[in-house]
C-alpha cells in the first residue's frame, strides 16, 4: 500500500482539513476512504465528529469541542498509519435508470449540435461509461461524478436555469449528475432519472456514498412511470454490484 | 399547540442542528445565533436541543392554545402579550387564548422565542429545524400550528437576565481559512483595514458583503465548508456561508468566522458594516 503526503490544517475552531495531493484520482480517492473507516473504528470520540469527504480531501467536524490542534493533529497521523488494519468499507457499483426522452431532455439537441454528434451517440456514451462518486454535496444527495469522457465535455449554460426538476441528469465540463430536488441550475440537461436519490424518511437519507461508483442505463417513458411509482410507494429493487478492490 | 395568526417576514423553527449527515450534502442547519438561542432555552431549564422558534426582522402573531411559559431574546423586537409590552429576556407565563405580538425592530435582526419544553415541530433526521425539502416546510404559514407541551405551573430559577449588549458590536473574528494563501497583499490590507456592507443577498444559507476585493482566478478541487466560511468569488466578492450554507463548494474559502462571530453576524441586516479581527490559532 503506497502513501500519500498528507497536509493537515487547522479550520476554524471546530474543524481540521486533510488534504492528498491536488489530482482528480481514485487511487487517493480510496486512500482518504481507508483513513475515514479507520477514524470511525479507531478514533475516540468518534461519534462527536463529522467526516466530509470529497475528491482530494476530508473535513472532519467536531459538533461540541473546541479542537486541540496539535494534539489531534499527531491523533490523526496514527490513524493515517493504521487505516487498511481497520478494513476497507464495502463500496457498490449502482446501476440508475434514465429516460433520455427529449421531453427530460430538453438540452440534448443542443448538446448535441456543440458536441457535433447524434443524441443516440450520446445516449450510447453516457450510459457506456462508469462514473465514480467524487463528493456528495451541493444539495443534499447530490453526487459528483467523476469520469466524464473528453467526448461528452460541455460547457455549463451561460445563464443557470431558475428551476431545474428533480431527478434531472445534467452534463457540465468534465463533469455529470442528477438533481436530487428542484433547483437552480446550470447544467446540460440530458434525461431523467425516476429514483429518489434522498429521503429524509429514511434513517440512511441517500444510499449512494462517496468512493461508490454509477452508471446509468437507458428506459423508455413506460418504464420510467414503472419506477417512478415503484420508488415513491417504496418497492423499487436498486441494482447495486459489489464492488472488490 | 400555538397558532399561527400571522407569520411575519420570515420565520422558522431550529434546534442546534442537525449534525451526523453532511457527508450526504445535508446543512447543518439549526439558530443563526446560536447564543442568544441557548440563552431563551435556559431561562426556561430547557434541554439544549430543545427547538426554538427564530424571527427575522419581522414577528409573528401567535396563539396560545395551551397554558405556558415562554422567554424571548436576541434582537429587540418588542414583544406584547395580549397588547401589553412585555421584556425580553425574562420568564412569562401565557395562558390559553392570550396573543403574542411583536412590534418594532430596536436592534439586531433575529429574536428567539423558547417554550417551555420546546416546540415540538417534525423530527427529521434527528433534527428538528426547518429546511425544505427535508422538512415540509421552510418557514411558518399563517394557521400552520405547532405542537407543544401544556405547562401550568412553573417556577424559574432565574425569572430574567440583563440583555447583553454584544451583538451590538460590529467586529468579526477571523481565522485564516484554507485558500487564505491566494490573498494578494492588496487584498489582505483591505480585508484587514476596511469596512464592508452586509449586502441585500443575506439569508440563512449566507451573507454577500457589497465591497469587491479583486478578482482572483484560483482553480481548487470541490472541497467541504462550514456556517462561517468566507468564499471569495473570481469576481471578488466576500460570501460568507450561514447555517443552511451547501456542504461543499468550489471557491478559495480565504476566512473563517469564529464561533460567536457568526451568531453576531446573524444580528446583522442590510446596510450594516462590518470589519474583520484577525486571530491566529
Amino acid at each position: 500500500m503506497s502513501s500519500h503526503p498528507i497536509s493537515i490544517r487547522p479550520f476554524g475552531e471546530h474543524a481540521i482539513l486533510i488534504e492528498w495531493p491536488n489530482e482528480v484520482s481514485e487511487v487517493v480517492l480510496y486512500d482518504i476512504i481507508d483513513f475515514v473507516e479507520s477514524f470511525k473504528l479507531d478514533f475516540q470520540d468518534s461519534q462527536d465528529w463529522e467526516l466530509v469527504p470529497a475528491y482530494n480531501s476530508v473535513t472532519l467536524i467536531n459538533r461540541r469541542t473546541k479542537i486541540d490542534f496539535s494534539k489531534t493533529r499527531c491523533q490523526l497521523l496514527e490513524c493515517y498509519k493504521n487505516r487498511k488494519a481497520s478494513g476497507t468499507p464495502q463500496r457498490y457499483l449502482w446501476k440508475l435508470p434514465v429516460c433520455y426522452d427529449l421531453e427530460f431532455g430538453i438540452d440534448l439537441e443542443e448538446v448535441a449540435s456543440t458536441l457535433g454528434c447524434s443524441i443516440k451517440e450520446i445516449i450510447e456514451t453516457h450510459t457506456k461509461h462508469i462514473y465514480t462518486v467524487y463528493g456528495i454535496g451541493f444539495l443534499p444527495g447530490f453526487m459528483y461524478l467523476g469520469g466524464v469522457p473528453k467526448d461528452l465535455e460541455t460547457p455549463r449554460k451561460s445563464v443557470p436555469r431558475l428551476k431545474v426538476i428533480k431527478g434531472s441528469v445534467g452534463l457540465a465540463g468534465k463533469q455529470t449528475g442528477i438533481y436530487p430536488q428542484e433547483s437552480p441550475g446550470g447544467w446540460n440537461i440530458i434525461g431523467n432519472c425516476p429514483i429518489t436519490l434522498f429521503n429524509a424518511n429514511l434513517e440512511n437519507p441517500c444510499f449512494v456514498s462517496v468512493g461508490d461508483q454509477i452508471q446509468f442505463y437507458a428506459i423508455n417513458r413506460a418504464e420510467y412511470d414503472l419506477h417512478k411509482i415503484e420508488t415513491e410507494i417504496g418497492i423499487y429493487n436498486l441494482d447495486k454490484i459489489k464492488l472488490d478492490d | 399547540m400555538i397558532k399561527v395568526i400571522q407569520p411575519g417576514f420570515y420565520t422558522t423553527i431550529q434546534d442546534m442542528g442537525r449534525f451526523g449527515y453532511r457527508e450526504k450534502g445535508v446543512p447543518v442547519c439549526g439558530c443563526m445565533d446560536n447564543y442568544s438561542a441557548s440563552i431563551a432555552n435556559s431561562l426556561l431549564e430547557n434541554e439544549e436541543m430543545d427547538a426554538v422558534m427564530e424571527i427575522t426582522m419581522t414577528g409573528p402573531n401567535l396563539e396560545f392554545h395551551a397554558s405556558s411559559f415562554f422567554s424571548v431574546t436576541g434582537a429587540e423586537m418588542s414583544p406584547a402579550l395580549n397588547g401589553i409590552p412585555i421584556n425580553s429576556y425574562e420568564v412569562h407565563k401565557a395562558n390559553e387564548g392570550d396573543i403574542l405580538s411583536f412590534g418594532k425592530l430596536i436592534n439586531g435582526f433575529r429574536s428567539y422565542l423558547a417554550v417551555k419544553g420546546g416546540f415540538l415541530a417534525d423530527l427529521k433526521l434527528m433534527s428538528r429545524s426547518f429546511y425544505k425539502p427535508i422538512t415540509e416546510q421552510n418557514r411558518i404559514k399563517e394557521l400552520m400550528e405547532i405542537p407543544i407541551e401544556e405547562c401550568s405551573e412553573y417556577s424559574p430559577k432565574i425569572s430574567h437576565i440583563k440583555p447583553e449588549a454584544w451583538h451590538k458590536e460590529n467586529e468579526l473574528d477571523v481565522f485564516k481559512g484554507p485558500e487564505y494563501e491566494i490573498l494578494t497583499d492588496d487584498q489582505l490590507k483591505l480585508l484587514s483595514t476596511n469596512k464592508f456592507t452586509i449586502a441585500k443577498e443575506n439569508n440563512r444559507m449566507a451573507y454577500q458583503l457589497e465591497e469587491l476585493i479583486g478578482e482572483q482566478s484560483h482553480k481548487m478541487l470541490t472541497s467541504a465548508t462550514l456556517p462561517g466560511t468566507v468564499q471569495l468569488t473570481p469576481n471578488g466578492k466576500l460570501i460568507i456561508l450561514m447555517r443552511d450554507g451547501q456542504t461543499t463548494g468550489g471557491y478559495p474559502r480565504v476566512l473563517q468566522l469564529a464561533s460567536k462571530s457568526i451568531a453576531l453576524l446573524a444580528q446583522k441586516k442590510f446596510g450594516d458594516k462590518i470589519s474583520f479581527q484577525f486571530l491566529s490559532h
